[in-house]
């Protein structure tokens, strides 16, 4: 027994000495970083940008799509500018508040002066108090709770809370009378879904909605959603609200499809990618109805660069919005420098600080809306636009502008 | 009507469950292992599945051979490699080394075929579904084919392991070890049998479970395999009707809780019943009493 | 005879000083370090974890190691022992002082956990093998769905609780939630620091160490050893092996509250069979009955998927093969008989140059 505590030891020894090797080193290029920007160089020091996000496991698709859409957008920027502007460094948290917070700690060791995170809302409450305490700005492409914007002044978020979602999204079904009984899939073990859930259900009662069937699932049930389908199809339902992800949104329209089932399906910007998932048969979303600030078929020119750019550095793929959002982040921040708010030799708590300012008095135009400003918490105001999916395609809903 | 509907529904989830625990009772029952690496190998079949006949439109048939020969080979590798310098260890060494290859092969999934999700085109998908009750009620091929795999699965390992010589040494491996290898069957071969055996099964799984839940990501494999050994246990682990008989009733109880109590719970319930199944009967519903010698 | 007790007494007590000495000069070290801001902050960020999960391996030890039952549930019972420490940390933080309502929080998550510890224990503990195993897995996750969706708030009314959602709680708009479903407990007032850590697991090892020493232990030992001589040399079965679970549960859930006050939200979904198994890791990869074991192979692997950031995507493919590697070299009995051949050819090497030199 002895004898093998002993090899253990020596293993594990051996591959701590070496890996510690290497963080030593990364931890070491942090300080001389942090020395460099607190001794004031010109303009060619880059301004460090972290990231943090799930890159494996059960969400690795968004946090991937949100490390796509900021590594682009600061590589743009970089080309563009001529020299570098931005370095990016993105680690992955499993989309868990432990492993988000030892890649906060991680990224701090490197020198991060600015974060872009994190992808997903449990993590963000973490890391954002913990950025609350260090006075580091944060500003989230993704993470949609209420909560992660009220952790902290310096945390603002690039896309809406997910109570004014599920609120728009009532009042738009009960204006446009889409549907009188209302069933509802949600998936009551995320945060996003319920919280959208939430909001949806109070909104819909107070606009004299019935919601007659609310069958939920949790990530460790939901390979089956047959059954939630037929009990909204036995409620009566001629509207069902999926304020879920792309990917079960996929499950749920080939299970309706196979029973026979089509009432107005209508969901949320978690609903946006469902034409790129491979092999989906996209004609079963036609009719879909959701409310989402991007649109990979939108015409303007910003959407336009943004889409065949990204098509060309990631294989063909369809930006979705979370690498919308993402990309956006990058460019809210860079106007920043342009303006001259933030300049590489700040130290991370005066950037902090200045951009708190600017956050709340600038006006932002991207590839997820125009004019979008943020309010004091830190939540931004946004037009949500609904959009009808025809033919592979989206269109903008009746009664809204481009 | 509805409670029929649920009941198919709950069949056609179950059936998916007892082909994968087929797979996980097999390599138990000879190898004495829990195999947690089980769930990945079908999710590996699976994409082989996907490309070969969603991507490049080959034969499905075609396309679910060439998956099983894969998987075959691929359940050999990781035996040799992983399990079998642990065959003497004792058994949390290797249920240890078996996670690590879980892990192992959805990463190396995640790396190849990156973590997109993917809509898997349903192998049996030119069937029309049955019609009930002037279309009250509607049974799809999927389930239909499920059972009917199982069924045909059940069947053919029973024969094989009680009418074959090589079935035999499995049944003698699995009764006592050592007595086996003296009296001259190869045990190594054996074991790796059973895994070939076991790997192309959870090809035949991926297949099925993919074509009627039709999402395919690296973490397809992982929470049915959980589901599918508790089925396996549930069953009696070791016995092929108990894995069955486990898998089908598992995937009852699961449906009928989301249907009528909460579908927020229903995993609690599920797990409830099978804890209330094992105290009751501690080796499971079909499963053999073992007297312990001193 | 006398000579060789005190010889055998001497080594276990020896093997203590060592246990301990290996906790508080990591602690000296770390301080040291720290003092002289050598530590990097990803390494400090991990050092409460790392002590939640040495506690989580000693106390998993006990139950796999020397009871000799596999468990697949033990984070359940962190789980239980995080959510009642945390609820009872931010009612109680609110009004009594920090020196108060801390210990307050520890001995509520410890309770918990110790009474589920016996609901479990009961019916789980007349299984065996792998049906315990999957029982216990089954547990934890029964518990990890009940938490996820339970909503649980407070008003002028008092306690509310659904099984729903959050609307059917019926609290008024000023009232405050405690758990919200998925979302779990948030805006926790992080409170735990490595001295608390360290202190937690001191007293794990201490109370592990002398129940194993003990005449309990002994007993369960022997249990492990042979069910069956030990029941008819008239030890109480039940009673040993209930006695091991629910102290194993009661680090789980102290480790719990460690855990949980350490990060400003907490939810159960982290404590799924996953964690489980990470636990169940270090504990077969630390040696079976082994404390010193858990407790090193806890922390080496705690810190070396956070070593392994610079490989980027490559990460957690490099710490499954690592983990698989870690298996084979330690446990197989081929490279164990290789090892020792190797290390006695090397000894007798040096030996013989030795004496060659002492020759010369």
């Amino acid at each position: 027994m002895k004898k093998l505590i002993c090899a253990t030891l020596a293993a594990a020894m051996a591959l701590s000495l070496a890996a510690c090797g290497s963080s030593d080193s990364t931890a070491a290029a942090g300080s001389t970083a942090d020395s460099t920007t607190a001794t004031a160089e010109g303009a060619s020091t880059p301004i460090k940008l972290g990231g943090i996000g799930p890159t494996t496991g059960n969400n690795a698709q968004y946090g991937v799509a949100v490390q796509q859409g900021e590594e682009l957008a600061v590589q743009e920027i970089n080309e563009a500018a001529g020299y570098t502007v931005f370095e990016l460094q993105f680690e992955d948290d499993e989309s868990d508040a432990e492993t988000a917070l030892n890649a906060y700690n991680n990224l701090k060791d490197w020198g991060m002066q600015i974060l872009l995170g994190t992808v997903t809302s449990t993590p963000s409450l973490t890391v954002g108090a913990e950025a609350a305490n260090d006075n580091l700005f944060m500003l989230t492409p993704s993470a949609s709770a209420e909560d992660v914007a009220l952790t902290g002044d310096n945390i603002f978020q690039m896309c809406f809370t997910d109570p004014n979602q599920g609120k728009a999204a009532a009042d738009y079904i009960s204006e446009h009378q889409l549907g009188s009984q209302i069933g509802i899939i949600y998936d009551s073990s995320d945060a996003y879904s319920s919280g959208i859930y939430e909001a949806f259900v109070a909104e819909a009662e107070a606009n004299g909605l019935t919601v007659v069937a609310q069958p939920s699932f949790t990530a460790d049930n939901k390979s089956d959603l047959s059954t939630q389908v037929a009990q909204c199809q036995d409620a009566g339902a001629d509207l069902v609200f999926l304020p879920i992800y792309y990917q079960e949104a996929s499950q749920v329209l080939i299970a309706a499809n196979r029973t026979g089932y089509a009432p107005t399906f209508f969901g949320c910007d978690g609903m946006d990618g469902i034409l790129g998932v491979e092999g989906f048969d996209t004609s079963l979303a036609d009719g879909l109805m959701m409310l989402c600030p991007f649109s990979a078929y939108g015409e303007d020119e910003t959407t336009v660069t943004f889409v065949n750019n990204y098509k060309a550095a990631f294989n063909d793929e369809v930006p979705n919005q979370f690498a919308a959002d993402a990309y956006d982040c990058v460019y809210a921040i860079y106007q920043c420098v342009q303006d001259g708010v933030i300049t590489p030799d700040m130290t991370a708590s005066e950037m902090c600080d200045a951009l708190k300012g600017a956050f709340t008095t600038m006006t932002f135009s991207g590839t997820t809306g125009e004019g979008q400003t943020w309010d004091e918490n830190g939540m931004i105001s946004k037009e949500p636009k609904v959009y009808t999916i025809q033919d592979g395609a989206y269109v903008l809903a009746e009664g809204e502008t481009a | 009507m509805q409670f029929l509907s649920y009941l198919i529904s709950g069949i056609s989830l179950g059936s998916v469950y007892a082909l994968i625990a087929l797979g996980y009772t097999m390599v138990y029952g000879i190898a004495k292992m829990l195999n947690f690496a089980h769930g990945d190998v079908i999710m590996i079949g699976s994409y082989l599945i996907f490309f070969t006949f969603g991507s490049f439109g080959w034969n499905p048939v075609l396309a679910i051979l060439l998956s099983m020969a894969v998987c075959t080979v691929l359940g050999v590798v990781i035996e040799a490699v992983a399990y079998r310098p642990l065959r003497e260890a004792p058994s949390l060494a290797v249920l240890i080394t078996a996670i690590g290859v879980s892990y192992l092969l959805q990463q190396v999934a995640q790396l190849m075929w990156t973590s997109n999700a993917k809509s898997f085109p349903s192998v049996v998908a030119g069937l029309a579904p049955i019609q009930l009750f002037g279309g009250q009620l509607t049974i799809s091929v999927e389930t239909v084919v499920t059972i009917l795999a199982c069924l045909v699965i059940m069947a053919a390992l029973t024969l094989f392991v009680n009418h074959t010589t090589p079935g035999h040494a499995m049944l003698a491996v699995s009764e006592d070890r050592g007595a086996a290898q003296l009296m001259g069957v190869n045990v190594n071969a054996t074991i790796s049998l059973t895994f070939a055996i076991g790997s192309a099964l959870a090809a035949v799984a991926g297949a099925l479970l993919c074509s009627t839940y039709p999402t395919l990501s690296p973490t397809t494999g992982a929470m049915p395999g959980i589901k599918a050994f508790v089925a396996a246990v549930f069953g009696g682990i070791g016995s092929i009707p108990g894995a069955f008989v486990g898998g089908i009733l598992l995937g009852i109880i699961e449906n009928l809780s989301k249907a009528y109590i909460s579908t927020q719970l229903s995993d609690a319930i599920v797990f409830l019943v099978l804890i209330v199944v094992l105290v009751v009967k501690p080796t499971g519903l079909l499963g053999k009493k073992v007297n312990v010698k001193v | 005879m006398a000579f060789s007790r005190l010889k055998t007494m001497r080594k276990t007590t020896r093997s203590n000083i060592v246990t301990f000495g290996i906790v508080i000069l990591f602690y000296l070290v770390v301080q040291l370090l720290s003092a002289g801001g050598l530590l990097s902050n990803s390494f400090e960020g991990q050092l409460i974890p790392i002590c939640a999960y040495v506690v989580m391996a000693v106390s998993l030890n006990l139950t796999v190691g020397f009871l000799g039952e596999l468990s697949l549930g033990h984070a359940g019972f962190m789980s239980v022992g995080a959510f009642a420490g945390v609820l009872v940390w931010t009612v109680a933080g609110k009004s009594l002082p920090v020196f108060a309502a801390l210990p307050l929080a520890f001995l509520a998550g410890g309770v918990a956990a110790g009474l589920f510890g016996v609901i479990v224990g009961v019916p789980v503990l007349r299984l065996s093998g792998d049906y315990l195993a999957i029982v216990t897995l089954a547990f934890g996750e029964i518990i990890k769905n009940i938490i996820n969706a339970c909503y649980l708030g407070y008003d002028s009314t008092g306690l509310h609780f659904s099984l729903q959602d959050q609307s059917s709680m019926g609290l008024d708009p000023d009232g405050t939630v405690l758990i919200n479903g998925a979302m779990g407990i948030t805006r926790i007032q992080r409170v735990s620091n490595f001295t608390i850590g360290i202190l937690l697991v001191l007293a794990t090892v201490a109370v592990v160490l002398n129940l194993i020493r003990s005449r309990t232990g002994r007993a369960i030992t022997a249990i492990r050893d042979n069910e069956i001589a030990a029941q008819s040399a008239g030890i109480n079965l039940t009673r040993y092996k209930l006695t091991a679970f629910v102290v194993s549960a009661v680090f789980a859930g102290l480790a719990g509250v460690l855990y949980g006050l350490n990060f400003s939200s907490l939810t159960a979904s982290r404590f799924d069979y996953n964690t489980s198994i990470q636990i169940l890791v270090f504990v077969v990869l630390g040696g079976m009955g082994s404390v010193r074991g858990s407790i090193i192979a806890a922390a080496l692997l705690t810190v070396l998927p956070e070593m392994l950031r610079g490989l980027n995507d490559y990460r957690m493919l490099i710490y499954a093969i690592v983990l698989i590697a870690m298996m084979i070299f330690n446990q197989s009995p081929q490279i164990a008989a290789w090892r020792k051949r190797l290390v006695e050819k090397v000894r007798t090497g040096l030996g013989k140059s030795k004496k060659t030199k002492e020759v010369a």
